[in-house]
Protein backbone atom coordinates (compact mmCIF):
# COMPACT_ATOMS: atom_id res chain seq x y z
CA UNK A 1 0.00 0.00 0.00
CA UNK A 2 2.81 2.35 0.94
CA UNK A 3 4.55 1.71 -2.37
CA UNK A 4 1.37 2.49 -4.29
CA UNK A 5 1.08 5.82 -2.44
CA UNK A 6 4.68 6.59 -3.35
CA UNK A 7 3.99 5.90 -7.02
CA UNK A 8 0.84 8.02 -6.89
CA UNK A 9 2.53 11.03 -5.26
CA UNK A 10 5.61 10.61 -7.42
CA UNK A 11 3.58 10.62 -10.62
CA UNK A 12 1.32 13.50 -9.58
CA UNK A 13 3.81 15.93 -8.00
CA UNK A 14 7.47 14.97 -8.13
CA UNK A 15 7.57 14.01 -11.81
CA UNK A 16 4.66 16.19 -12.86
CA UNK A 17 3.82 15.26 -16.47
CA UNK A 18 3.49 18.78 -17.76
CA UNK A 19 6.04 20.69 -15.76
CA UNK A 20 8.92 18.26 -15.62
CA UNK A 21 8.33 15.77 -18.43
CA UNK A 22 6.62 18.09 -20.93
CA UNK A 23 3.83 15.68 -21.89
CA UNK A 24 0.48 17.13 -22.84
CA UNK A 25 1.67 20.66 -23.42
CA UNK A 26 -0.75 21.37 -26.26
CA UNK A 27 -3.88 21.21 -24.09
CA UNK A 28 -1.94 22.73 -21.19
CA UNK A 29 -1.25 25.85 -23.24
CA UNK A 30 -4.37 25.72 -25.40
CA UNK A 31 -7.24 24.89 -23.05
CA UNK A 32 -6.14 26.78 -19.94
CA UNK A 33 -7.92 30.10 -20.45
CA UNK A 34 -10.71 29.37 -17.95
CA UNK A 35 -10.75 27.28 -14.80
CA UNK A 36 -14.04 25.63 -15.75
CA UNK A 37 -12.93 24.28 -19.13
CA UNK A 38 -9.54 23.38 -17.69
CA UNK A 39 -11.25 21.29 -15.00
CA UNK A 40 -13.39 19.49 -17.64
CA UNK A 41 -10.29 18.75 -19.67
CA UNK A 42 -8.55 17.43 -16.57
CA UNK A 43 -11.48 15.17 -15.75
CA UNK A 44 -11.56 13.79 -19.28
CA UNK A 45 -7.83 13.11 -19.19
CA UNK A 46 -8.04 11.31 -15.82
CA UNK A 47 -10.81 9.16 -17.22
CA UNK A 48 -9.04 8.21 -20.44
CA UNK A 49 -5.54 7.73 -19.02
CA UNK A 50 -6.71 5.49 -16.18
CA UNK A 51 -8.67 3.22 -18.50
CA UNK A 52 -6.07 3.15 -21.25
CA UNK A 53 -3.24 2.27 -18.85
CA UNK A 54 -5.24 -0.75 -17.75
CA UNK A 55 -6.16 -1.88 -21.25
CA UNK A 56 -2.72 -1.23 -22.73
CA UNK A 57 -1.08 -3.05 -19.84
CA UNK A 58 -3.24 -6.13 -20.48
CA UNK A 59 -2.64 -6.06 -24.23
CA UNK A 60 1.10 -5.66 -23.78
CA UNK A 61 1.38 -8.46 -21.24
CA UNK A 62 -0.88 -11.03 -22.89
CA UNK A 63 -0.58 -10.32 -26.60
CA UNK A 64 2.61 -8.45 -27.46
CA UNK A 65 4.95 -10.21 -25.02
CA UNK A 66 3.30 -13.58 -25.60
CA UNK A 67 3.94 -13.44 -29.35
CA UNK A 68 7.23 -11.47 -29.17
CA UNK A 69 5.80 -8.44 -30.92
CA UNK A 70 7.14 -5.78 -28.54
CA UNK A 71 8.47 -3.71 -31.42
CA UNK A 72 4.89 -3.04 -32.53
CA UNK A 73 4.06 -1.33 -29.23
CA UNK A 74 3.86 2.24 -30.57
CA UNK A 75 1.40 1.33 -33.31
CA UNK A 76 -0.70 -0.91 -31.09
CA UNK A 77 -0.86 1.57 -28.20
CA UNK A 78 -1.90 4.54 -30.32
CA UNK A 79 -4.64 2.46 -31.94
CA UNK A 80 -5.83 1.23 -28.54
CA UNK A 81 -5.97 4.81 -27.27
CA UNK A 82 -7.81 6.09 -30.34
CA UNK A 83 -10.34 3.26 -30.15
CA UNK A 84 -10.74 3.71 -26.41
CA UNK A 85 -11.40 7.43 -26.67
CA UNK A 86 -14.05 6.68 -29.27
CA UNK A 87 -15.55 4.01 -27.02
CA UNK A 88 -15.56 6.24 -23.95
CA UNK A 89 -17.23 8.92 -26.03
CA UNK A 90 -20.01 6.60 -27.18
CA UNK A 91 -20.48 5.17 -23.69
CA UNK A 92 -20.71 8.58 -22.04
CA UNK A 93 -23.13 9.83 -24.68
CA UNK A 94 -25.50 7.01 -23.77
CA UNK A 95 -24.90 6.61 -20.04
CA UNK A 96 -24.26 10.13 -18.82
CA UNK A 97 -25.29 12.83 -21.31
CA UNK A 98 -24.58 15.53 -18.71
CA UNK A 99 -20.91 14.66 -18.41
CA UNK A 100 -20.68 14.17 -22.18
CA UNK A 101 -22.01 17.68 -22.73
CA UNK A 102 -19.59 19.12 -20.18
CA UNK A 103 -16.54 17.53 -21.81
CA UNK A 104 -17.69 18.42 -25.30
CA UNK A 105 -14.98 18.70 -27.92
CA UNK A 106 -12.15 17.95 -25.46
CA UNK A 107 -12.94 14.25 -25.38
CA UNK A 108 -11.95 13.38 -28.98
CA UNK A 109 -8.93 15.69 -28.75
CA UNK A 110 -7.40 13.53 -26.03
CA UNK A 111 -6.21 11.00 -28.62
CA UNK A 112 -3.46 13.40 -29.63
CA UNK A 113 -2.58 14.33 -26.05
CA UNK A 114 0.88 12.87 -25.74
CA UNK A 115 0.41 12.42 -22.00
CA UNK A 116 -1.75 9.36 -22.73
CA UNK A 117 0.69 7.62 -25.05
CA UNK A 118 3.56 8.81 -22.85
CA UNK A 119 2.18 7.19 -19.70
CA UNK A 120 1.38 3.95 -21.44
CA UNK A 121 4.88 3.73 -22.93
CA UNK A 122 6.42 4.65 -19.60
CA UNK A 123 4.53 1.87 -17.82
CA UNK A 124 6.27 -0.55 -20.15
CA UNK A 125 9.63 1.21 -19.89
CA UNK A 126 9.55 1.16 -16.09
CA UNK A 127 8.85 -2.58 -16.36
CA UNK A 128 5.43 -2.57 -14.76
CA UNK A 129 4.87 -5.80 -16.68
CA UNK A 130 3.32 -9.16 -15.93
CA UNK A 131 6.52 -11.20 -16.27
CA UNK A 132 8.17 -9.18 -13.50
CA UNK A 133 5.45 -8.53 -10.93
CA UNK A 134 2.42 -10.70 -11.82
CA UNK A 135 -1.04 -9.20 -11.45
CA UNK A 136 0.41 -6.34 -9.42
CA UNK A 137 1.65 -4.95 -12.74
CA UNK A 138 -1.92 -4.09 -13.70
CA UNK A 139 -2.57 -2.33 -10.40
CA UNK A 140 0.69 -0.39 -10.49
CA UNK A 141 0.12 0.67 -14.11
CA UNK A 142 -3.34 1.97 -13.28
CA UNK A 143 -2.11 3.83 -10.18
CA UNK A 144 0.75 5.36 -12.16
CA UNK A 145 -1.66 6.41 -14.91
CA UNK A 146 -4.13 7.88 -12.45
CA UNK A 147 -1.39 9.78 -10.61
CA UNK A 148 0.00 11.20 -13.83
CA UNK A 149 -3.43 12.35 -14.96
CA UNK A 150 -4.02 13.87 -11.53
CA UNK A 151 -0.78 15.81 -11.89
CA UNK A 152 -1.91 17.05 -15.28
CA UNK A 153 -5.25 18.19 -13.87
CA UNK A 154 -3.64 20.02 -10.95
CA UNK A 155 -1.19 21.80 -13.25
CA UNK A 156 -3.78 22.85 -15.83
CA UNK A 157 -6.21 24.14 -13.18
CA UNK A 158 -3.50 26.20 -11.47
CA UNK A 159 -2.44 27.55 -14.84
CA UNK A 160 -6.03 28.49 -15.73
CA UNK A 161 -6.43 30.27 -12.39
CA UNK A 162 -3.29 32.32 -12.99
CA UNK A 163 -4.28 33.11 -16.58
CA UNK A 164 -7.71 34.34 -15.46
CA UNK A 165 -5.91 36.80 -13.19
CA UNK A 166 -3.27 38.05 -15.62
CA UNK A 167 -5.86 38.55 -18.38
CA UNK A 168 -6.41 42.12 -17.15
CA UNK A 169 -2.79 42.93 -16.36
CA UNK A 170 -0.73 45.42 -18.30
CA UNK A 171 1.73 43.09 -20.05
CA UNK A 172 4.45 44.49 -22.37
CA UNK A 173 3.35 44.07 -25.98
CA UNK A 174 5.95 41.49 -27.14
CA UNK A 175 5.11 39.29 -24.15
CA UNK A 176 1.37 39.19 -24.75
CA UNK A 177 -0.08 35.82 -25.71
CA UNK A 178 2.17 32.77 -25.68
CA UNK A 179 5.33 34.22 -24.04
CA UNK A 180 3.64 35.29 -20.81
CA UNK A 181 1.95 31.88 -20.53
CA UNK A 182 5.33 30.18 -20.98
CA UNK A 183 6.85 32.44 -18.33
CA UNK A 184 4.08 31.46 -15.92
CA UNK A 185 4.78 27.80 -16.73
CA UNK A 186 8.47 28.45 -16.03
CA UNK A 187 7.70 29.82 -12.56
CA UNK A 188 5.31 26.92 -11.88
CA UNK A 189 8.03 24.46 -12.90
CA UNK A 190 10.43 26.09 -10.43
CA UNK A 191 7.76 25.85 -7.72
CA UNK A 192 7.20 22.17 -8.49
CA UNK A 193 10.91 21.57 -7.98
CA UNK A 194 10.07 21.96 -4.31
CA UNK A 195 8.40 18.54 -4.40
CA UNK A 196 11.53 16.78 -5.59
CA UNK A 197 12.75 16.15 -2.04
CA UNK A 198 9.48 14.44 -1.17
CA UNK A 199 10.40 10.91 -2.20
CA UNK B 1 9.64 24.59 -59.14
CA UNK B 2 8.56 27.92 -57.68
CA UNK B 3 5.85 26.19 -55.75
CA UNK B 4 8.42 23.95 -54.09
CA UNK B 5 10.63 26.87 -53.07
CA UNK B 6 7.57 28.68 -51.76
CA UNK B 7 6.79 25.61 -49.61
CA UNK B 8 10.31 25.66 -48.14
CA UNK B 9 10.10 29.39 -47.33
CA UNK B 10 6.64 28.88 -45.87
CA UNK B 11 7.81 26.10 -43.56
CA UNK B 12 11.00 27.73 -42.36
CA UNK B 13 9.93 31.36 -42.01
CA UNK B 14 6.31 32.23 -42.63
CA UNK B 15 4.63 29.39 -40.77
CA UNK B 16 7.50 28.13 -38.66
CA UNK B 17 5.84 25.26 -36.77
CA UNK B 18 7.48 26.07 -33.43
CA UNK B 19 7.75 29.82 -33.19
CA UNK B 20 4.69 30.90 -35.21
CA UNK B 21 2.20 28.02 -35.13
CA UNK B 22 3.25 26.73 -31.67
CA UNK B 23 2.84 23.08 -32.66
CA UNK B 24 4.76 20.09 -31.34
CA UNK B 25 5.60 21.71 -28.04
CA UNK B 26 6.44 18.51 -26.15
CA UNK B 27 9.66 17.61 -28.00
CA UNK B 28 10.54 21.28 -28.41
CA UNK B 29 10.79 21.74 -24.68
CA UNK B 30 11.79 18.26 -23.56
CA UNK B 31 14.77 17.28 -25.70
CA UNK B 32 16.46 20.63 -26.30
CA UNK B 33 18.86 20.28 -23.38
CA UNK B 34 21.68 20.38 -25.95
CA UNK B 35 22.05 21.53 -29.53
CA UNK B 36 22.89 17.99 -30.70
CA UNK B 37 19.75 16.50 -29.15
CA UNK B 38 17.58 19.28 -30.55
CA UNK B 39 18.96 18.82 -34.04
CA UNK B 40 18.65 15.02 -33.80
CA UNK B 41 15.01 15.29 -32.76
CA UNK B 42 14.33 17.84 -35.49
CA UNK B 43 15.84 15.69 -38.22
CA UNK B 44 14.09 12.49 -37.04
CA UNK B 45 10.77 14.32 -37.07
CA UNK B 46 11.59 15.72 -40.50
CA UNK B 47 12.31 12.24 -41.88
CA UNK B 48 8.94 10.99 -40.65
CA UNK B 49 7.18 14.14 -41.86
CA UNK B 50 8.55 14.03 -45.41
CA UNK B 51 7.75 10.34 -45.95
CA UNK B 52 4.34 10.54 -44.29
CA UNK B 53 3.39 13.60 -46.35
CA UNK B 54 4.50 11.76 -49.50
CA UNK B 55 2.58 8.57 -48.71
CA UNK B 56 -0.56 10.37 -47.59
CA UNK B 57 -0.49 12.57 -50.66
CA UNK B 58 -0.14 9.55 -52.96
CA UNK B 59 -3.00 7.79 -51.17
CA UNK B 60 -5.17 10.89 -50.84
CA UNK B 61 -7.73 9.67 -53.38
CA UNK B 62 -7.76 6.11 -52.03
CA UNK B 63 -8.34 6.71 -48.31
CA UNK B 64 -12.05 7.15 -47.56
CA UNK B 65 -12.83 10.46 -45.91
CA UNK B 66 -14.48 8.99 -42.81
CA UNK B 67 -11.54 6.88 -41.68
CA UNK B 68 -8.78 9.23 -42.77
CA UNK B 69 -7.51 10.16 -39.29
CA UNK B 70 -7.02 6.54 -38.12
CA UNK B 71 -5.39 5.78 -41.49
CA UNK B 72 -2.98 8.70 -41.09
CA UNK B 73 -2.15 7.64 -37.54
CA UNK B 74 -1.31 4.10 -38.65
CA UNK B 75 0.93 5.39 -41.46
CA UNK B 76 2.72 7.79 -39.11
CA UNK B 77 3.09 5.21 -36.33
CA UNK B 78 4.65 2.68 -38.74
CA UNK B 79 7.14 5.27 -40.00
CA UNK B 80 8.02 6.30 -36.45
CA UNK B 81 8.71 2.68 -35.54
CA UNK B 82 11.03 2.40 -38.55
CA UNK B 83 12.88 5.59 -37.59
CA UNK B 84 13.11 4.46 -33.96
CA UNK B 85 14.69 1.13 -34.93
CA UNK B 86 17.11 2.88 -37.32
CA UNK B 87 18.26 5.35 -34.65
CA UNK B 88 18.61 2.55 -32.12
CA UNK B 89 20.82 0.64 -34.53
CA UNK B 90 22.99 3.41 -35.97
CA UNK B 91 23.06 6.33 -33.47
CA UNK B 92 22.68 4.63 -30.05
CA UNK B 93 23.83 7.73 -28.12
CA UNK B 94 21.00 9.77 -29.66
CA UNK B 95 18.58 6.94 -28.89
CA UNK B 96 19.57 7.04 -25.21
CA UNK B 97 19.33 10.83 -25.06
CA UNK B 98 15.91 11.10 -26.71
CA UNK B 99 14.43 7.99 -25.07
CA UNK B 100 10.66 7.93 -24.86
CA UNK B 101 10.32 11.06 -26.99
CA UNK B 102 11.11 9.11 -30.17
CA UNK B 103 7.93 6.98 -30.10
CA UNK B 104 6.07 10.14 -29.07
CA UNK B 105 6.78 11.63 -32.52
CA UNK B 106 3.54 9.81 -33.44
CA UNK B 107 1.48 12.31 -31.50
CA UNK B 108 3.47 15.35 -32.63
CA UNK B 109 0.72 17.68 -33.86
CA UNK B 110 2.93 18.98 -36.70
CA UNK B 111 2.80 15.66 -38.55
CA UNK B 112 -0.95 15.02 -38.31
CA UNK B 113 -1.54 18.73 -38.83
CA UNK B 114 0.39 18.83 -42.12
CA UNK B 115 -1.22 15.57 -43.25
CA UNK B 116 -4.68 16.97 -42.67
CA UNK B 117 -4.05 20.55 -43.79
CA UNK B 118 -1.74 20.06 -46.76
CA UNK B 119 -0.78 16.55 -47.86
CA UNK B 120 -4.36 15.31 -48.14
CA UNK B 121 -5.19 18.05 -50.68
CA UNK B 122 -2.03 18.45 -52.76
CA UNK B 123 0.12 16.45 -55.23
CA UNK B 124 3.02 14.31 -53.89
CA UNK B 125 5.95 16.54 -54.95
CA UNK B 126 4.56 19.66 -53.29
CA UNK B 127 3.57 17.65 -50.22
CA UNK B 128 7.10 16.28 -49.90
CA UNK B 129 8.56 19.77 -50.15
CA UNK B 130 6.04 20.97 -47.60
CA UNK B 131 7.37 18.23 -45.32
CA UNK B 132 10.98 19.30 -45.96
CA UNK B 133 10.16 22.96 -45.29
CA UNK B 134 8.22 22.28 -42.10
CA UNK B 135 10.83 19.76 -40.98
CA UNK B 136 13.67 22.22 -41.54
CA UNK B 137 11.74 24.95 -39.75
CA UNK B 138 11.22 22.60 -36.81
CA UNK B 139 14.87 21.41 -36.82
CA UNK B 140 16.21 24.97 -36.93
CA UNK B 141 13.93 26.02 -34.09
CA UNK B 142 14.96 23.04 -31.95
CA UNK B 143 18.67 23.45 -32.68
CA UNK B 144 18.36 27.15 -31.84
CA UNK B 145 16.69 26.41 -28.48
CA UNK B 146 19.20 23.67 -27.75
CA UNK B 147 22.08 26.01 -28.62
CA UNK B 148 21.02 28.69 -26.13
CA UNK B 149 20.11 26.24 -23.37
CA UNK B 150 23.36 24.32 -23.70
CA UNK B 151 25.46 27.48 -23.96
CA UNK B 152 24.01 29.12 -20.86
CA UNK B 153 23.20 25.99 -18.87
CA UNK B 154 26.33 23.91 -19.45
CA UNK B 155 28.79 26.33 -21.03
CA UNK B 156 29.27 24.13 -24.10
CA UNK B 157 27.93 23.90 -27.65
CA UNK B 158 27.45 20.68 -29.64
CA UNK B 159 29.37 18.76 -26.99
CA UNK B 160 30.08 15.15 -27.94
CA UNK B 161 30.37 15.98 -31.65
CA UNK B 162 33.40 16.99 -33.75
CA UNK B 163 32.17 20.61 -33.65
CA UNK B 164 32.31 20.81 -29.87
CA UNK B 165 33.06 24.18 -28.36
CA UNK B 166 33.13 25.15 -24.73
CA UNK B 167 33.26 28.48 -22.96
CA UNK B 168 36.37 29.35 -20.91
CA UNK B 169 36.50 27.82 -17.43
CA UNK B 170 35.79 31.17 -15.79
CA UNK B 171 32.17 30.83 -16.89
CA UNK B 172 29.94 29.36 -14.18
CA UNK B 173 27.11 27.40 -15.90
CA UNK B 174 23.56 28.40 -14.91
CA UNK B 175 22.27 24.85 -14.66
CA UNK B 176 18.58 25.81 -14.38
CA UNK B 177 18.65 26.42 -18.14
CA UNK B 178 19.12 22.72 -18.88
CA UNK B 179 16.40 21.82 -16.35
CA UNK B 180 12.66 22.03 -17.00
CA UNK B 181 12.05 25.73 -16.11
CA UNK B 182 14.84 26.82 -18.45
CA UNK B 183 12.99 25.29 -21.41
CA UNK B 184 9.90 27.40 -20.77
CA UNK B 185 12.00 30.50 -20.13
CA UNK B 186 14.11 30.23 -23.31
CA UNK B 187 11.07 29.57 -25.53
CA UNK B 188 9.19 32.49 -23.94
CA UNK B 189 12.12 34.85 -24.53
CA UNK B 190 12.67 33.72 -28.15
CA UNK B 191 8.99 34.19 -29.03
CA UNK B 192 8.88 37.55 -27.24
CA UNK B 193 11.97 38.63 -29.20
CA UNK B 194 10.36 37.61 -32.52
CA UNK B 195 7.17 39.45 -31.51
CA UNK B 196 9.17 42.57 -30.72
CA UNK B 197 10.87 42.41 -34.13
CA UNK B 198 7.49 41.99 -35.80
CA UNK B 199 5.95 44.94 -33.98
CA UNK B 200 8.89 47.11 -34.98
CA UNK B 201 8.64 46.07 -38.64
CA UNK B 202 4.91 46.74 -38.69
CA UNK B 203 5.49 50.24 -37.41
CA UNK B 204 8.03 50.95 -40.15
CA UNK B 205 5.94 49.65 -43.02
CA UNK B 206 3.07 52.05 -42.33
CA UNK B 207 1.56 53.47 -45.51
CA UNK B 208 2.19 57.16 -46.07
CA UNK B 209 -0.42 59.42 -44.55
CA UNK B 210 -1.68 56.72 -42.17
CA UNK B 211 -3.23 58.12 -39.03
CA UNK B 212 -3.69 54.75 -37.41
CA UNK B 213 -7.45 54.66 -37.92
CA UNK B 214 -8.21 52.29 -40.78
CA UNK B 215 -11.95 53.04 -41.06
CA UNK B 216 -12.14 55.29 -44.12
CA UNK B 217 -8.61 54.80 -45.45
CA UNK B 218 -8.53 54.13 -49.20
CA UNK B 219 -5.33 52.12 -48.96
CA UNK B 220 -6.81 49.36 -46.82
CA UNK B 221 -6.09 46.61 -49.35
CA UNK B 222 -2.38 47.36 -49.67
CA UNK B 223 -1.71 48.30 -46.06
CA UNK B 224 0.45 45.81 -44.20
CA UNK B 225 -0.84 46.69 -40.77
CA UNK B 226 -4.43 46.22 -41.75
CA UNK B 227 -3.80 42.91 -43.45
CA UNK B 228 -2.05 41.53 -40.40
CA UNK B 229 -4.86 42.45 -38.05
CA UNK B 230 -7.47 40.70 -40.19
Amino acid sequence: MKELMMILVGAAFVNNVVLSQFFGLCPFLGVSKQVKTAASMGAAVIFVITISSAVASLIYDFILVRFHLEYLQTIVFILVIAALVQLVEMFLKKASPGLYQALGVYLPLITTNCAVLGVVLQNVQKEYVFTGMGWNALLVSVVNGFGTALGFTIAIIIMAGIRERIAYNDIPKPFQGAPIVLLVACLMAIAFFGFSGLI
Amino acid sequence: MNGCLERLYNGIVKENPTFILMLGMCPTLAVTTSAFNGLGMGLSTMAVLVVSNLIISILRNVIPDRVRIPAYIVIVASLVTVVQLLIQAYIPELYDALGIYIPLIVVNCIILGRAEAYASKNPPLLAAFDGIGMGLGFSIALACMGFFRELIGAGTVFSGTPFAYSLPEVYEPVSIFVLAPGAFLVLALIIAFLNAMNIENNGRKKVEGCDGACGNCGKVETCDKRRRSK
